[in-house]
């Protein structure tokens, strides 16, 4: 069996499971956020009673992220149902707005605090759950339907899914992030090419990522379509999560004989920096084809860019530099912006670094990553051009329709940010 | 489960992703409270770019300004369908709108899932591309339990096989899976 089946048998009740079974699983963690929770919580008491207790509240992580810091009053309001929902249901896992409990991102905010545990099984309502696969477990993203339902029940059905490898052999280039493999390899199968299937990496190009970046890889899966993505868990998965959890987990590998309905060996020194063209994201092109494209915007954050690696290759180029656009930098979490304020890069602070630059700072969350209400940090409002290090560039993905986004790495739109159109990291580091 | 879905169709591009069905700046309303969740029905499919809003000829608002429900009964759709984000808005904001059924040539997975659990309409899945051969605005009539299309346009009128609903046909009868789960004494009834 393949990683991907190894975790869904061990959560059924069948020793062995094949692609295409239908399968009933017990589930770990279930997450949700405050755009899907009050639609979750709706059901949840519509088809469990008003008075229902979810099935554990241990397992239930309520990460409000998405639209926090606007004077949108239903958006604030969705806050409230969140706030009155955990405290009526004691649930030990809520990281509320406006509290020094807050966090941030959802998907980077389980892995800090220790949600995010090998051999098991997350679902989350946020397609881009299956960032948590990078740490060697199931995690897909749900609706509000099956959200209400597991918390009622701790199960859940899945078809399981057929798993594809890729494996990078050798060493990525120094100017190579996860980002540019990410999106390499999104263009390869193209925005369906792993629809109903499960992205499995391997290689010692993809084993030396750190976590950060190996979060980055998974978290674009559904980009590709994908139903999750996995990278078995080593060293490094079992050194982070111990120094944020001490609940056990399982470690599983892959069969020998596990079969791959698809299989790709990339040599990981031949890799270029690419973006993602508007308006879909396997609408690839090295950079060097789109270099001098003019940029009005960059936009550095989200879960896919938005981690300290992410702001500490940003910082690498940005260090005494001035930006020629608006650029805008939002830490995913809390973590990641007191990281920020307290780590240096060539003696000076990141935040400083980014500050000297010329740059907005916002505040910690998914902000114009999607666009989101008007008064949202960093949204678009007309015909921007942005460079952004972002997931999605679907038509009116970051707020106006007319608007351009570009997807790139850090290192590519910090490069782009100081010239004002899209340009090689290469010119800045090497 | 309705056996026989009628009404014209409105017809989309490839990709439809979940940003155009439901712009992200809409999200805030409650899908719990029977009036503000109508402005979902407003604001559905509108971040589809003018060009392919109502193809072939493009510039056909989905649900007209000042409505909560669209003219339409049924979308034909593209290539992986629904694809994006996991909000379950995006089948709620179309079933709000008055669709009854969705007729495509792939899903994406989160979205197809959704539909089906959430009963929100059947997503029927076709053979080969209808696109360029139902006019937005052609009256369509889907028998459900033969799996049949049929597709007036002016005089004529031509009948397609749509594929088998398969694995998820029991929720689809069912209703959704709180219904499916409870007649397969997988929860306990209400």
């Amino acid at each position: 069996m393949t990683l991907t089946e190894k975790i869904l048998a061990d959560h059924s009740d069948q020793a062995t499971v094949s692609p295409g079974d239908n399968i009933w699983i017990d589930v770990d963690v279930l997450m949700t956020h405050d755009v899907c929770g009050p639609g979750t919580i709706g059901i949840f008491k519509e088809q469990f009673g008003a008075d229902f207790k979810v099935w554990n509240k241990e397992k239930v992580v309520i990460i409000p992220d998405h639209y926090i810091f606007t004077s949108d009053v239903h958006a604030n309001r969705n806050i409230d149902i969140l706030r009155a929902f955990a405290k009526e249901q004691s649930l030990p896992y809520y990281y509320d707005v406006g509290t020094k409990d807050y966090k941030g991102v959802c998907h980077i905010a389980l892995a800090q605090e220790g949600h995010n545990r090998p051999g098991e099984v997350l679902f989350g309502t946020d397609s881009h759950t299956c960032t948590s696969g990078a740490f060697g477990m199931f995690a897909t993203g749900i609706g509000n339907t099956d959200a209400a339902f597991i918390m009622g029940t701790g199960k859940l059905w899945v078809k399981v899914p057929e798993s594809m490898r890729f494996e990078f052999t050798g060493e990525f280039p120094p100017y190579i992030m996860a980002k540019d493999i990410i999106l390499q390899v999104i263009g390869d199968i193209g925005v369906a090419g792993a629809t109903y299937r499960a992205m499995e990496w391997a290689g010692d190009a993809i084993m030396n990522f750190s976590m950060e970046e190996r979060m980055t890889l998974c978290n674009m899966a559904i980009e590709a379509g994908g139903k999750n993505a996995l990278i078995p868990a080593d060293e490094k998965t079992v050194e982070y999560v111990k120094q944020r959890t001490d609940k056990p987990f399982k470690i599983h590998h892959a069969d020998a004989d596990a079969k791959y309905c698809f299989n790709k060996v990339y040599n990981a020194s031949e890799m270029e920096p690419v973006v993602a063209k508007p308006h879909s994201p396997d609408n690839k092109a090295k950079v060097t084809e789109v270099a001098g494209t003019k940029i009005d915007r960059a936009y550095i954050g989200s879960c896919t860019g938005g981690k300290f690696t992410d702001f500490l290759a940003a910082a690498r180029i940005l260090k005494g530099k001035k930006v020629a656009v608006d650029t805008f930098i939002v830490p995913a979490t809390m973590e990641v912006e007191k990281d920020l304020y307290e780590k240096r890069w060539d003696g000076e602070t990141l935040m400083d670094i980014f500050k000297n630059a010329g740059a907005s700072i916002g505040e910690s969350s998914c902000a114009a990553c999607l666009g989101g209400p008007k008064d949202t940090f960093g949204r678009t409002h007309g015909t921007e051009v942005v460079i952004s290090t972002t997931n999605r560039n679907f038509p009116g993905r970051m707020g106006s329709k007319q608007s351009e986004v570009y997807l790139a790495s850090p290192y590519t739109a910090a490069a782009s940010a100081i010239t004002g159109k899209i340009t090689d990291p290469r010119e800045f580091i090497n | 489960m309705e056996d026989i879905i009628e009404g014209t169709a409105y017809v989309l591009g490839d990709d439809i992703d979940t940003d155009q069905i439901i712009p992200a700046e809409h999200l805030v309303y409650s899908l719990s409270d029977p009036e503000e969740k109508k402005n979902y029905g407003k604001y559905a499919l509108s971040g589809v770019p003018s060009a392919g809003a109502g193809l072939p000829d493009g510039g056909k608002s989905f649900v007209a300004d000042g409505k909560f429900e669209s003219d339409h009964k049924i979308i034909i759709g593209g290539k992986n369908f629904g694809c994006g984000s996991s909000r379950e808005h995006a089948p709620a904001c179309l079933k709000i709108a008055g669709i009854k059924a969705v007729v495509a040539e792939s899903y994406a997975r989160i979205f197809y899932r959704n539909s089906v659990d959430g009963g929100f309409f059947i997503p029927f899945e076709t053979p080969a591309s209808l696109i360029g051969t139902i006019r937005t605005g052609d009256r369509l009539v889907i028998d459900v339990a033969k799996g049949e299309l049929t597709h007036h346009s002016g005089g004529d009128s031509k009948v397609w096989q749509l594929k088998p609903l398969g694995d998820v046909s029991e929720i689809i009868r069912a209703g959704d899976i709180f219904a499916y789960a409870r007649k397969a004494g997988l929860i306990p009834s209400a």
